[in-house]
């Protein structure tokens, strides 16, 4: 069977949007995805149809609303691998999940207990780990990477050995070089060491097909609007055993089963994770999302960016001046290109270029330790999704070409 | 208009008063989400600038913007030195400047201002201080 991407495209009402005279060639999905029309319908069609508090009350509203949020839950489930849905924890994006399990289960740590973090990592992914070294006399090590921009497993297990690391946080995929890390050598690594292993999956989610199961990570992290879901809700999942262990997080309405004025008993999981009201409008946007990337296919999805990430490569390495991080071997590379030109600053080049309806991500994405490893003070960031067509790319690197010869010297 | 003017470009490409000047009061500001960087030598005799050169990297707006108030300065006085405000800064540039390039465009004005105040041996200012249009009299 062919991908049919016009077919795809028309289910994205944004993509007939035009910047000026041009149709928009959105090529910034790793930040943020569009939204297909079914995602945008659930969200109205909760609004409109069942809109009511979840879990509180008995009326018939609100039981039409707890339902449509469980049923959101085990999507996000069935999604993952998870075991159970209540390994499922609904947060405000992946950001907010890192920071529940930097102070839960931060609160189960003791001074000299170290956390190992890549420094590829996301700032989302680095700073609730400075934040708890900094509150409770935890030691970061930071993994190194190889020069093609992979998680050094060999220097992993140097410093895991050492068997202070109780956890290692790191990347499923690199949101500035593309490059899929060794995830499952890394746990297994990190097991046998007794530390646990998250997974920040924000970028992996939008391209792979993901089984916690089979990849046995202790918790993992994704956004729903990079995986063509709405804003704010994100999912953290946690193996049963260990979230039922840690402190809840915030603290608030419907986490609790009993208060006194003398303390409170938590709710059990997953409510004893998910304090004050929760996003319900958003968890069903997130189901239909996920729910659209299966019924679209993940891997027809995976071939059809894969096609424009090697055509993209080719083009742009065809620029003189252009420089592109991370490996050119497009077998390599998922889902992004960052690159430079040199004597042209990113923030000139994506503001040109943005006339003409191309949108690129200029700046350091987030990962200021990974550029200044990488000794250039920001890049320009290409990135597909499933609705991206060749004819985007060559706009794209036609536009580029205009804009150098615009801005250089 | 767009914002890459010819005029722009040509500052961009060909920046005036760019330099140092050796005994002169030396200062740099940053752009540290972009990483653009600006350093201003004053010369000021009698309350009047006499002389300025700068040096830096960045992009095209903030290179541009620079080159353009350095035009400027040369020969005003400190107190209408320090009277500057953003809007002339936008006036200079004579281009539409939108709330994502801001920054880029006021990194000359921020640098200038806290040159100035180095000059009077001063902290330097914050960037809400260089950018709010009611700044307190320095």
């Amino acid at each position: 069977m062919t991908y049919d991407v016009s077919s795809i495209r028309r289910q994205f009402p944004i993509l007939q949007k035009k910047i000026g005279n041009n149709p928009l060639c959105y090529l910034d999905s790793a930040a943020t995805s569009q939204k297909p029309q079914c995602v945008i319908d659930a969200v109205v069609d909760f609004y409109m149809t069942k809109n009511a508090n979840v879990n509180r009350g008995v009326h018939a509203l609100s039981e039409e609303a707890t339902v449509a949020h469980d049923a959101a839950r085990e999507t996000v489930r069935k999604f993952i691998g998870a075991k159970h849905a209540y390994e499922i924890i609904f947060t405000k994006n992946a950001t907010e999940a890192i920071n529940l399990v930097a102070r839960s289960f931060g609160d189960t740590l003791k001074s000299g207990d170290r956390i190992a973090l890549s420094i590829l990592e996301h700032h989302s992914n680095m700073v609730p780990w400075m934040q708890l070294a900094d509150t409770r006399g935890i030691g970061l090590d930071w993994l190194p990477m190889t020069d093609d921009g992979y998680i050094d497993v060999e220097a992993t297990d140097v410093i895991l050995k050492k068997g202070a690391t109780k956890l290692v946080a790191i990347s499923g995929l690199s949101n500035v070089l593309g490059t899929l890390q060794p995830i499952e050598k890394i746990i297994d690594i990190a097991h046998k060491n007794g530390a646990l292993v998250l997974i920040d999956a924000s970028q992996l989610a939008a391209h792979e097909v993901i089984d916690v199961q089979k990849l046995d990570c202790d918790f993992l992290a994704f956004s729903a609007h990079k995986t063509y879901g709405p804003t704010g809700i994100g999912v953290l999942f946690g193996k049963a055993e260990i979230l039922k262990k840690i402190p809840p997080f915030l603290g608030g309405g419907d986490m609790i089963q009993t208060v006194t004025t003398q303390g409170f008993t938590p709710a059990e999981l997953p409510r004893k994770f998910e304090a004050g009201t929760v996003a319900a409008a958003d968890a069903a946007g997130l189901a239909a999302a996920l729910n659209w990337m299966e019924a679209a296919g993940m891997k027809a999805i995976k071939q059809h960016e894969a096609s424009l990430i090697t055509h993209a490569l080719s083009s742009l390495q065809k620029i003189n001046g252009l420089q592109i991080l991370g490996p050119t071997d497009p077998k390599k590379r998922i889902g992004c290109i960052s690159f430079s030109i040199e004597g042209i600053h990113p923030h000139d080049l994506t503001d040109v270029i943005g006339k003409e309806g191309v949108c690129l991500r200029a700046g350091h994405h987030c990962t200021q330790p990974l550029h200044a490893l990488l000794q250039i003070p920001a890049s320009t960031r290409l990135s597909v999704a499933a609705y991206n067509t060749v004819e985007d790319i060559d706009w794209c690197i036609l536009s580029l070409q205009k804009a150098i010869s615009l801005l250089r010297k | 208009m767009d914002l890459y003017a010819d005029n722009i470009l040509d500052h961009y490409k060909h920046p005036r008063n760019t330099g140092g000047i050796s005994r002169a009061i030396s200062h740099r500001e940053e752009n540290i989400s972009c990483g653009d960087d600006l350093t201003i030598d004053l010369v000021i005799e009698d309350g009047v600038i006499v002389d300025l050169e700068w040096r830096g990297e960045g992009c095209a707006i903030s290179q541009a913007a620079m080159s353009l108030l350095s035009e400027d300065i040369i020969g005003m006085t400190v107190p209408d030195a320090e009277a500057l405000k953003p809007d002339e800064v936008y006036s200079l540039l004579g281009v539409p400047v939108g709330p994502r390039r801001f920054k880029c465009a006021l990194l000359c004005l921020h640098t200038l201002m806290n040159t100035l105040r180095a000059a009077r041996a001063q902290p330097p200012q914050s960037w809400l201080e260089t950018v709010s249009l009611d700044t307190p009299t320095l």
